[in-house]
């Protein structure tokens, strides 16, 4: 379990690279596979994720500490945290509709896409199973974000290449791209030496 | 629409329209328990219990349910057999739901059980829409408990904790962690695709 004593700064790290979100733990695959054909709506949904979860992991972490645990509610939490990940993800698409055309465009779709991304709940149910602080829930929301595109980002550019590719025909599409996956799990797993903790 | 039979559901379930091989769904939680066969057989089960049961109420509320809001609706739906599911391991299997960790609560994100609800349950009778929701559970844990068996047997030389491969086997250590989960589903996926291809709509 986590320690009160590890800084922020290394919870931010180890999302990103040695307990990557995506690479380690397999949360939000299904967008991952779904949006990583090109580099641009990669990035696109990307951002989308890193500004979603880092906000979310904060605003879950005050509701499950000062709301749920006060009135004995714990048992509720899947439902009340997936209802303040939609909530504000409604809340964000409706602002930058009005306030920003430009960001609309680039993250307007995406967003809807976010409410059933398991790595926004993941790494709400996780920081409250670590024991996180909230400043280490707020770096962790983030670096998982950031650790998520990353990795979608990474694989858009190779799956561009891959276009070109002869791949076997039954191994097209989803197939090569969790062996490519896999690959990329592999490399991330020589961060590990790095941070002592999981 | 015509309606299919109870039998022509399960087998689309289990396998023409199996929903981790054909429509790639509810992957994270698939490579996520699979590298025990215990963890699994209980994720399995979590997930068919509340994929039937999800659907039946989807479909008993059909008629109730305002289009724009259905989303919100079966969200909460989906929730509550969850916490149904969570509290239940809590109580009887609390190693267990120790090990299965945050991804008895992501079954809500589990794209295979929206994906039924929104796709089948909101437009049939009761009785097809807990069928069908049966059937994709199944196939989703048909799916599950092969990725774990070939994961559990290489990497400890065991099966559901059972010691079945020779003292002098040497354990993929390999094949219990992250990279492998993806190897093994993208080569069953392989496999799949290349014996039994999708037919063409």
């Amino acid at each position: 379990m986590a320690h009160p004593e590890v800084s922020a700064f290394v919870i931010l790290f180890a999302a990103i690279f040695t307990s990557n979100i995506l690479l380690v733990n397999f949360l939000g695959m299904c967008s991952f596979l779904a949006v990583s054909r090109e580099v641009r709506s990669s990035l696109g949904l990307g951002f989308a994720v890193i500004f979603v979860m880092t906000v979310t992991s904060g605003l879950n972490y005050l509701v499950y500490y000062h709301i749920l645990v006060p009135y004995n509610l714990v048992h509720f939490r899947f439902i009340v945290f997936i209802i303040v990940i939609a909530a504000f993800v409604q809340l964000v698409e409706m602002v930058i509709e009005r306030y920003s055309p430009f960001l609309y465009t680039v993250l307007g779709v995406f967003l809807p896409l976010i409410t059933v991304n398991c790595a926004i709940l993941g790494v709400s149910l996780f920081l409250i199973i670590r024991n996180y602080s909230f400043v280490q829930s707020v770096a962790y929301g983030f670096g998982g974000g950031v650790g998520w595109m990353l990795a979608i980002v990474a694989m858009g550019g190779i799956r561009e290449k891959l276009k070109n590719a002869p791949i076997p025909k039954g191994l097209e599409g989803p197939g090569i791209t969790l062996i490519t996956a896999g690959l990329m799990a592999l490399s991330f797993m020589a961060f590990s030496g790095m941070i002592p903790m999981q | 629409m015509m309606r299919d039979s109870s039998a022509t559901l399960l087998s689309k379930g289990l396998w023409s329209d199996n929903p981790v091989f054909r429509q790639i769904l509810g992957i994270c939680s698939a490579l996520a328990v699979t590298n025990l066969l215990v963890n699994t057989s209980i994720m399995g089960v979590a997930l068919i219990f509340v994929t039937a049961f999800s659907s039946l109420t989807v479909s008993l509320l059909r008629n109730a349910t305002p289009s724009r809001i259905r989303m919100m609706v079966q969200v909460l739906i989906i929730a509550s057999y969850v916490i149904v599911v969570d509290m239940a391991l809590k109580a009887y299997m609390p190693e267990i739901s120790r090990a299965l960790g945050p991804y008895v609560g992501l079954i809500i994100t589990n794209c295979i059980i929206m994906g039924r609800c929104e796709g089948y349950a909101r437009n049939n009778p009761p009785w097809p829409a807990f069928v069908d929701g049966l059937a994709n559970g199944l196939g989703y844990a048909f799916v599950l408990l092969a990725v774990a068996f070939v994961r559990e047997l290489l990497g400890f030389g065991s099966l559901f904790g059972v010691k079945v491969m020779p003292e002098s086997f040497t354990q993929w250590t390999i094949m219990v962690m992250a990279p492998a989960a993806f190897f093994v589903l993208g080569t069953f996926i392989w496999i799949a695709n290349t014996y039994w291809p999708k037919k063409e709509k």
